[in-house]
């Protein structure tokens, strides 16, 4: 297959010629690897391509300008929080004393670091409430897993085995029930109410003695507040199990709502969404979770202890026997945490302006497409709202994935679409604070010429985007004969030039 | 707010629209009295003073140190070029390539780092990475029991602690048993994974076993049989993993070549800074006949409406947020940023490059062990290794902190690795890479042979010094 | 079109019967609305399954769905073509599509599914 399209790019594989490179190390000397044993050295050198710098860097320049990102362009993928990553992030995170830490450096050399660790930890428990944080999982997902299994030791320790449940509304992300799982738990989906909010009364009746504890998301991953959140808070300590807050959209709620005070035991954060820290095309992101009282002696290990002195260290292994143990090596995503931290210490008391904001222009980015999409749920909404296009599939035959990929052509990021899954044609819009007001009526506009066409002009929305670097894709072909890697050097004899 | 747009009239506006007189007003559906109480939190930091105060916590770590310490962990030159082209708004700034049409940089590039570490490990599939070296073990130990439905993993203890440690923890929430297989005690092999042992655990026909997994270079940098672990654990029927570390493979055989089922590892030596523990890259890779086991996300090839070539995620109902409580595996941010500056460094540095790499380490490590016995610390095991190495040290720990003061990072010392282990009780894990010189070499042997010195000439000032004395003696009269 | 000779399940299988084999499917409607079919996990040959238990998973591209047994019975085929050609249940869902064969334990456990008329009345209701 050939490479047609103006913008695309050939693959490094494609691009590479034997002979070239760029010195990068020295050579090392004849014989270096005489003492590795003939069968377990390698026979062949790894095919990889061989390029010069000048072209690594078109390359990766070149492929860099197929992607929409924040930095160029409005990119509303709801429960994703798309903010701008402020830059002086990156130069705190690439400090050497930082950047080339061992994670093994004993304690005495890395009083830094445990120091930002700790202060963080510290910030992270005065905004959510919580008693402590551990800000050892590696993403949100893996801080999900550390909250169940902490709520599965207490449950444990108090010698309280038949709680084998997690109970979810159907509307939650995912990760939950999928952590759920992972945890050796059972899955029960709980279905929505009819104003989109969790069904307290369903949730009792699911509610008893083998559940362990209930994974809600607040506000909603249709961007509500849980308004009746503490009557389920009460249902669920009175069954003796715990809340979890997925604390995904916590960037509605910064100085409004701390889920540890209003009585939620344990949640996750994500990094990459409420504090600023890049997505990174997929990741690195980081998942603190942050434990009430019942849950601290259960808090993965290593935490980072402060000293009476005011030094800080690393618990040591085995140091405290309650812990779930480790999610992963080392302490964490350092390198994420800095740049968390650096956002924290910018805001600081203005981090509550941050949701006001955030939910003001949800708010003025919904109230202008009443009229042109659904909106299913009429009431305020927080930092992102579901619209929905049931309505002009039905009028127009046009559905949200024709309206996504139309928005492309218009400069935008598509929003996130077909979730939730309780709700028809969902598009899940979230602004952020860190957009202006210009580009949320440009937004707002598009979407409403998009509408627009589809009474007169549905043809072009369904041929969109005319202007991305590519067309639709073949997805089926792509999943039913899976090509995921190149192989045109495999086997390929590397000689090597010197 | 420091980077809000809003004027007053824009805020104004909007209000406006809304029909509200204030922001409050959104906020209503928070029930009274589950309000928060005042954020205490310090008053905003001006990008200016965010700097000192940064670069004040920054100046605290001691990154000046000669370093000899690996355990997972590797520095290594990371070519200026790699964060210059991660540094790109267009990679940072976007998320999970959902809209291929406005992606196709990140699912090529993800495309390409899958390519470059199938001819690395020689295995034909790769995910788009997992959190780290430790996560992508645990998930590869999950994916062994999925494919062989079976509930029982067998672990050496050469596989670094950290990622048993995890291991643990998913297998023991999915509840699963797992073993661990002990290491020869003595002789020509020590240090690695008993085989005789192995086999025994294996033999036992009533609790069959899953997968079994051992580490090339293991944790103690020695050098695995890892082709006759591989066959013992295909007679029993189970898959056999290798736990790798990326450089090595350009000079070492990759899993595809002594019949490993799935590869992990830790990706930071692949161009990634140390950051004192992350992020850093989950490597997990399979082979064809375990595509629907892997976990995460995987980018195909495809052509879009107008035939041309263009990549997506694919085989996406294996992931969580489309088969929820029975997906593989909750992972759903990864670790793509990390995943391109992998790609970019292995672009940059080519097939010769990341040889020369590995061989410089090699030869590095062979001075370092070269002075470091005659500096009176020999090996604590006999076989072969790549870059890192045991030497026993008398009292390793203390001997370890006072080198601190010399301005050398001595390793790591083992009791704080395996803590559990008596026989490396005094031993410290010492790597070379080809950033180490011979005048850092020179150092830390000086210091080493000064501190044993001292120690060994009666000098019992302190606690630690006099337990190093004894010690010695222990040793000596052994 | 849903053919009247054959007998349906809520979740929407087909199932035909002849002598004491019964050839299982998804019904049209049932592979519209899943989109491109990429991928079919069908049990091996031998294993026993319940009516209205899961015996099996569909996967298009963005979507998975369980398959639910019409009778119960023993595994005789499950369709090998499927592996290398999951787009046979788009295309033919009555026909080249069709998942397993079942070796009918209780004939009488067909009167608790639906006929072609009461399919049609679930699907118009969609």
């Amino acid at each position: 297959m050939s490479v047609t399209g103006p913008r695309l790019q050939p693959t490094l594989a494609e691009r590479s010629r034997p002979g070239r490179g760029t010195p990068i190390v020295a050579h090392p000397p004849a014989g270096a690897l005489d003492r590795i044993p003939a069968d377990q050295r390698r026979s062949n050198p790894p095919a990889l391509p061989e390029l010069n710098e000048p072209e690594v860097v078109r390359h990766y320049v070149n492929l860099s300008q197929l992607n929409h990102a924040v930095d160029t362009g409005f990119y509303p993928l709801g429960s994703c929080t798309m903010k701008f990553n402020p830059k002086v992030n990156e130069w705190a995170a690439r400090l050497p004393g930082f950047a080339q830490l061992h994670p093994l450096a004993p304690d005495e050399a890395a009083q830094g670091t445990l120091q930002l660790l700790w202060e963080l930890e510290e910030l992270l428990a005065e905004i959510t409430g919580m008693r402590a944080v551990t800000l050892q999982p590696a993403a949100g997902a893996q801080g999900e897993l550390t909250g169940i299994l902490m709520v599965r030791a207490y449950h444990r320790d108090r010698g309280d085995e038949g709680r084998t449940e997690v109970l979810v509304p159907d509307s939650a992300h995912g990760t939950n029930p999928a952590t759920a799982s992972m945890a050796g738990l059972r899955t029960v989906n709980v279905p929505s109410a009819a104003d989109g909010g969790v069904d307290v009364d369903a949730f009792r009746a699911a509610l008893g003695p083998s559940t362990a504890a209930v994974m809600i998301t607040n506000p909603s991953t249709l961007g509500l507040f849980e308004s009746r959140i503490g009557e389920l808070l009460d249902a669920v300590h009175a069954v003796g199990a715990l809340a979890y807050m997925d604390g995904a959209n916590l960037n509605a709620i910064l100085g409004r709502f701390k889920p540890g005070e209003a009585g939620f035991d344990v949640m996750h954060l994500n990094t990459h969404k409420t504090f600023s820290t890049p997505h990174g095309g997929g990741g690195p992101g980081a998942g603190p979770v942050g434990v009430g009282e019942k849950l601290v002696p259960y808090l993965p290990s290593p935490r980072v202890v402060r000293e009476a002195d005011g030094s800080f260290r690393l618990e040591r292994p085995g140091e405290r026997p309650t812990s779930i143990g480790r999610l992963r090596s080392f302490v964490g995503n350092t390198g994420v945490l800095v740049r968390a931290y650096a956002y924290l210490r910018s805001h600081g008391t203005a981090l509550a302006e941050v949701s006001d904001d955030a939910v003001l222009a949800a708010n003025y980015l919904k109230h202008r497409l009443a009229g042109s999409y659904d909106l299913p749920f009429d009431r305020p909404c927080k930092h992102e709202f579901v619209a929905s296009a049931a309505g002009l599939r039905r009028r127009t035959g046009i559905r949200t994935i024709d309206v996504a990929k139309r928005l492309i052509d218009f400069g935008f990021h598509p929003p996130t679409v077909y979730f939730p899954h309780t709700v028809e044609e969902a598009m899940l819009i979230e602004p952020t604070e860190t957009e202006s007001k210009e580009t949320i009526d440009a937004f707002a506009d598009a979407l409403i010429e998009i509408a627009r066409e589809a009474e007169d002009d549905p043809e072009r929305i369904r041929s969109a985007p005319a202007t991305a670097p590519v067309g639709r894709l073949d997805e089926a072909t792509a999943a039913r004969q899976p090509n995921l890697r190149w192989r045109a050097m495999t086997g390929r004899e590397m000689p090597c030039p010197t | 707010m420091p980077f809000g747009p809003h004027t007053p009239d824009d805020r104004a506006a909007m209000l406006a629209a809304l029909g509200i007189e204030s922001v409050d007003e959104l906020f209503a559906d928070i029930p009274p009295a589950l309000r928060a109480s005042p954020l205490r939190l310090d008053p905003p930091d001006p990008e200016a003073d965010l700097v000192d105060r940064l670069a004040g916590l920054a100046a605290r770590n001691r990154v000046d140190l000669a370093g000899f310490a690996g355990g997972g962990a590797y520095r290594h030159y990371v070519p200026a070029v790699v964060d210059q082209l991660l540094l790109r708004g267009e990679w940072y700034t976007a998320y999970t390539p959902y809209q291929p049409e406005v992606s196709q940089g990140t699912l090529q590039s993800i495309y390409e780092y899958q390519s470059l570490l199938a001819e690395l490990t020689g295995l034909d599939v790769v995910s788009a990475s997992h959190y780290d070296g430790a996560a992508a073990t645990a998930e590869a130990a999950l994916m062994t029991c999925r494919q062989t439905r079976r509930a029982r993993v067998l672990i050496s203890r050469a596989v670094h602690p950290h990622y048993r440690a995890a291991a643990k923890t998913y297998l023991d929430a999915a509840g699963i048993v797992h073993e661990e297989v002990p290491l020869v005690g003595d002789g020509p092999a020590a240090g690695t994974t008993d085989l005789g042992a192995l086999e025994r655990l294996m033999a036992d026909r009533d609790r069959p076993v899953a997968g079994v997994l051992a580490a090339q270079p293991s944790v103690l940098g020695l050098l695995e049989p890892m082709a006759e672990i591989g066959r013992l654990a295909h007679a029993a029927g189970a898959l056999f993993v290798a736990v790798v570390e990326p450089v090595s493979l350009a000079v070492l055989a990759p899993p595809g070549a002594y019949g490993a089922d799935i590869a992990a590892g830790e990706g930071q030596p692949l161009g990634i800074p140390l950051a004192y523990g992350g992020p850093y890259l989950g490597i997990l890779a399979t082979t064809e006949a375990l595509v629907r086991q892997i976990p995460g996300r995987l980018v195909g090839q495809t052509t879009d409406a107008a035939g041309r070539r263009a990549f997506v995620m694919t085989l996406r109902a294996r992931e969580q947020d489309i088969r929820r409580e029975r997906a593989a595996s909750n992972i759903c941010t990864n670790q793509a940023l990390l995943a391109l500056a992998a790609s970019i460094y292995l672009a940059e540095l080519g097939p010769h490059g990341l040889r020369d790499v590995a061989a410089l380490g090699a030869a590095r490590a062979a001075e370092l062990e070269t002075a470091l016995e005659a500096a009176g610390a020999p090996r604590v095991h006999p076989g072969p290794y790549l870059n890192e190495f045991a030497v026993r040290v008398p009292d390793a720990d203390a001997v370890h902190r006072r080198l601190l003061d010399r301005g050398v990072l001595a390793g790591v010392p083992l009791a704080t690795l395996e803590p559990g282990d008596p026989t490396v009780a005094d031993g410290l894990l010492v790597c070379a890479t080809e950033m180490t010189t011979p005048e850092e070499i020179g150092r830390f042997a000086a210091a080493l042979a000064d501190e044993l010195g001292s120690a060994g000439e009666g000098s019992l000032r302190t606690d630690a010094g006099e337990a190093a004395v004894n010690r010695r003696i222990e040793v000596a009269t052994r | 079109m849903i053919p009247a000779d054959l007998r349906y399940t809520k979740e929407h299988e087909w199932v035909r019967v002849d002598g004491d084999v019964a050839t299982v499917g998804v019904t049209e409607f049932a592979a519209e609305q899943l989109g491109d079919v990429v991928f079919v996990e069908l049990p091996q040959p031998g294993r026993q399954v319940d009516q209205f238990a899961a015996f099996g998973v569909v996967e298009s591209v963005k979507a998975v769905s369980d398959l639910f047994a019409p009778v119960s019975g023993e595994v005789v085929a499950a369709n090998e073509r499927l592996a290398s050609s999951p787009e046979l249940v788009n295309q033919d869902p009555y026909g080249e599509g069709w998942m397993v064969r079942l070796r009918v334990a209780d004939a009488s456990q067909l009167d608790a599914l639906l006929d072609g008329a009461g399919y049609e009345a679930l699907t118009a209701e969609a």
